[in-house]
């Protein structure tokens, strides 16, 4: 089946989450749509599936033209999604799961589980899935019930399949498995629109590649296109951001990391054996696509992950081993990728936000109490100081735009005495001015002879403020080269090449 | 569906876990943060529809609505003088009775509601503290029945000088109700537990625990008696009353009250200008930035546990102690540990409002009696309009469509919400 959408546009508010979207998939084609976290893929897939209603433009199936007021809509009309986090229900057996929300029933209202065991048996042989239908889902490992989720589109005739980032969760293995399984469907004549954000499976996988950016196309691309030119179109920002800065006057090494690993909940290396220091009055710029042990980097040095190997010694301290709060009584600075979720508390007056980390030391705190007048003082300084836009120090800090948050967390992390700062996508989703104003406090850092790590997806950022670039790919440093790299080579390292390669 | 109930962070939604805890959080900030409008409204609907079934249970009225359409007048004035007679004893046996002679008599009613609000302000605090931390301590039973026990016991195995004895057993409830609540928290802390269930539990190992030592000579039991029961708390170890202490009257009223109100001022430094309230609410309102600025958020929770279970203590002892010092049963709590929910609910578990809510709640107590007595009106109306109060509450979004409030938060957000929702209907 022919999908085509025509000039999709939704917004939430001020924000355009879509912004005229064109997408035609044809029949038996895999087609990938490429962007980073929040460029609008999904948005885009909920609008397709009926889950939100588009403020502008048409979805056409085979040249007619769709309305569709909900998923069970878009179902009917042929059109199936295999969601990032499934929706399964782990105590139901595949069966049950696959006939959930359209049960048949036998004479008596009883469940025709015989028919649906029927189906799965059906399908399964269909692609070679090898899925036991009367297994509970629970049981299943994750590529399987991925498999479960496709036999439930399947089995409801769907003839447009939409993969939400399907490999987020997949082993290596397991998504060679899940490519092969979309060729299969392809040949079948089923049409496939595949979000990922890993240019390696959409160059395997993909017959053609739109890249979505800040809620646009921003470009087509054949699989014939080479890594850098994808990696470049999907971080690539227009206008190219210029920061004001001196050579960097680095002095000795002041953090230095040695074969640090962090193994996850599932017992797997996400990030594995790295090497790295950072020298006083240096920027080290960490680059990479999402998702490839950035954050979990950040989060083994503040103390915040509870599987580390290796050694991250700051001044020849060791941190590895320390609460957050021994590593933030050591000096480090951290800006949170998160800054909602981890950085500040949306109900805190500024004021409160401002000693959030502060609450065990004078100055604002005397044997127990709060010294709200210091504390006041101190806010008052720094509203000023940091050009925080907020009517007070008492406004709640969940009132304030991004911008004016960042630069909360800034005036905390910046205002102590660092000896390291940590800064984790520290300009995402602010406005120019803003972004400027953070960059420009993350060079007087590190001219203030404050050694910096900044994690940055955005290539533009890295290259305006790194000295030096340390580039992460599966969990692993490519490889660290000089700040004046150029794009195209950091492009292809991000895609997993070594420096030597890549600038080959 | 779950990706259309943040439809403000578009293509965030995908990735946002609404996991349960955040969830809780939610709920617990939402009702922190409700208005004292609310809560006001809440009483005023509770009371009307108590009034309600006052009407419907009266005699008269019932008798009357029997020729409703010959004389329709007779069953107006029926419900009128039911209700109204039902809300006067109400008010008679709770804040001022006009009947008796003198002043002080004429008193008495609204120290007997203190003196019932006593043990709910101290018990509401010790659900609201741990409210304010993103707990739910559902434990009072078993934090006032553990109280009970140990402040009991040294009420009536020591002999101490005067103050000394009495100061001594307020400690030890205070320390009973503290451990069986730390426990909880610890429970919580080390193993991830939900404290709904540890709490709940713990209920009833403090409830048969002290069952089995109550029916054990020679442990908890009166000596000579046979029924599981305490000994009688020693003179010197009872809370004195406040007549006695000031030399007017005769109420019931105790020295407890007093330290209640300690308590409240207390429990409102502790949370507005101490530094261990200052993380006790930033664990509440978000634990993962607490942890993230390096506030050990396990050890918050054991030590908001111990300060709830202390103040559960406390109550505890106003119980043996004060109200009742002839000895108590295992079920010495009366249902005060479950009360104290809907205490720090209504009062939005801010200090002042739990004990402006206790008050209330000891009033409905008080003056329920008299009402039952005077007017035959059952007690359970009480317990319903107590229960309506709580219902309201607990559910922000009923009283507002109820008496169209606006919704907290910017209109243009919530349009888009409804959008959201209207699509994916």
């Amino acid at each position: 089946m022919k999908l085509e959408l025509r000039g999709i546009t939704k917004k939430f508010g001020a924000l355009v989450a879509n912004d005229h979207i064109d997408l035609t998939v044809e029949a038996g084609e895999i087609h990938a749509l490429l962007g980073e976290n929040g460029a609008g893929k999904s948005t885009l897939m909920n609008v397709l599936y009926g889950l939100y209603r588009a403020d502008g433009g048409e979805i056409l199936l085979d040249d007619k033209v769709q309305h569709f007021a909900g998923p069970g809509d878009a179902m009917n009309a042929g059109i199936g999604m295999v969601h990032q986090h499934f929706m399964l229900i782990p105590v139901f057996t595949v069966a049950e799961n696959v006939m959930l929300g359209h049960e048949s029933t036998k004479f008596g209202g009883v469940l025709d589980l015989e028919g649906a065991r029927e189906k799965v048996r059906e399908i399964s042989a269909r692609f070679g899935f090898d899925v036991d239908p009367d297994a509970r889902v629970e049981d299943l490992p994750v590529g399987v019930q991925q498999r479960v989720e496709i036999i439930k589109a399947l089995s409801r005739d769907a003839r447009v399949l939409v993969f939400d980032e399907p490999t987020a969760v997949l082993t290596p293995q397991e998504t060679d498995e899940l490519m092969a399984i979309m060729r299969q469907l392809k040949e079948t004549g089923t049409s496939i629109v595949f979000i990922t954000h890993k240019l390696r499976e959409v160059r395997e996988v993909a017959d053609r590649i739109t890249v979505i950016r800040l809620g646009k196309v921003v470009g087509e691309a054949e699989p014939t296109a080479t890594n850098a030119e994808l990696a470049s179109l999907m971080v690539g920002r227009a206008v190219d951001l210029m920061v004001d800065k001196d050579p960097a006057e680095p002095g000795e090494e002041a953090l230095v990391v040695r074969n640090l690993s962090v193994i996850d909940a599932n017992n797997q290396y996400v990030v594995a054996h790295l090497n790295f220091e950072v020298r006083t009055g240096e920027i080290l710029a960490i680059a990479g696509v999402q998702g490839n042990g950035q954050t979990e980097l950040t989060e083994a040095i503040m103390g915040l992950q509870p599987r580390v190997e290796g050694s991250i010694t700051l001044g020849g301290e060791e941190l590895v081993g320390r609460t957050p709060r021994k590593v933030l009584d050591a000096g480090v600075g951290f800006v949170p990728e998160d800054r909602r979720e981890d950085g500040l508390i949306a109900g805190f007056t500024i004021a409160e936000n401002l000693m959030l980390d502060r609450s065990h030391s004078e100055p604002f705190v005397k044997s127990g109490t709060l010294q709200l007048e210091t504390l006041a003082t101190f806010a008052r300084e720094k509203l000023e100081e940091f050009d925080i836009r907020a009517p007070g120090i008492e406004t709640h800090v969940g009132k304030l735009s991004g911008g004016n948050q960042q630069k909360v967390v800034l005036a905390r992390e910046l205002s102590k005495e660092v000896k390291l700062v940590v800064a984790a996508q520290p300009t995402r989703g602010l406005d120019v001015g803003s972004i400027e104003f953070v960059h420009s406090q993350i060079v007087a850092a590190r001219d203030a002879g404050v050694p910096v790590i900044v994690v940055s997806t955005e290539l533009d950022e890295v290259v305006a403020l790194a000295d030096r670039i340390a580039v992460m790919y599966r969990g692993g440093i490519v490889g660290i080269v000089p700040g004046d790299t150029p794009r195209d080579v950091l492009g292809l390292m991000m895609a997993g090449e070594t420096p030597k390669e890549a600038a080959a | 569906m779950s990706s259309s109930q943040t439809p403000a962070e578009p293509d965030a939604s995908a990735a946002v876990v609404t996991d349960e805890p955040s969830r809780t959080h939610q709920i617990l900030r939402e009702i922190v943060t409700g208005n004292a409008l609310l809560s006001f409204l809440a009483i005023v609907l509770a009371l009307l529809i108590g009034s309600i079934l006052i009407a419907a249970t009266d005699d008269a009225v019932q008798s009357s609505l029997g020729y409703f359409f010959s004389r329709p007048g007779d069953t107006f004035v029926a419900i009128g003088q039911a209700i109204g007679g039902a809300y006067d004893a109400l008010f008679r046996g709770a804040i001022f009775n006009i009947n008796r002679t003198s002043f002080v008599d004429q008193i008495k009613p609204i120290t007997e509601t203190l003196t019932f609000a006593t043990p709910l302000i101290a018990a509401g605090l010790g659900v609201a503290l741990a409210f304010r931390v993103g707990l739910f301590n559902i434990g009072g039973r078993g934090q006032i029945i553990m109280a009970a026990a140990l402040g009991g016991w040294i009420s009536w195995s020591f002999d101490l000088p005067v103050v000394i004895h009495m100061v001594v057993a307020v400690a030890g409830a205070i320390l009973g109700g503290a451990l069986w609540g730390g426990l909880a928290g610890l429970l919580k802390a080390r193993t991830g537990a939900h404290e709904v269930i540890v709490t709940i539990m713990l209920n009833y190992v403090a409830y048969y625990l002290v069952f089995f030592l109550l029916r054990t000579p020679g442990a908890l039991q009166a000596p000579g008696s046979n029924n599981p029961k305490s000994p009688a708390a020693l003179e010197t170890a009872v809370l004195p009353n406040l007549s006695d202490l000031i030399g007017v009257g005769s109420f019931r009223l105790h020295l407890g009250f007093v330290l209640v109100i300690a308590a409240t001022i207390y429990v409102w430094y502790l949370l507005n200008r101490s530094s261990m309230g200052f993380r006790f609410r930033a664990v509440g309102e978000n634990p993962n930035a607490a942890r993230v600025a390096g506030i050990n958020v396990k050890s918050v929770y054991v030590a908001a546990m111990l300060f709830a279970g202390g103040l559960m203590g406390l109550a505890g002892a106003s119980q043996v102690l004060g109200t009742t010092t002839s000895g108590f049963s295992a079920g010495v709590d009366a249902g005060i540990g479950f009360d104290a929910i809907t205490v720090a609910l209504l009062g939005r578990s801010k200090p002042w409002g739990v004990f402006f809510s206790g008050i209330l709640f000891g009033a409905l107590k008080a003056g329920g009696y008299t009402m039952q007595a005077s007017q035959g009106v059952p007690i359970d109306i009480i317990l319903v309009v107590q229960s309506v109060i709580v219902l309201l509450i607990a559910a922000p979004p009923l009283v507002r469509s109820v008496f169209r409030l606006p919704a907290p938060g910017s209109a243009p957000r919530r349009r888009a919400a409804r959008l959201a929702e209207g699509a994916a209907k």
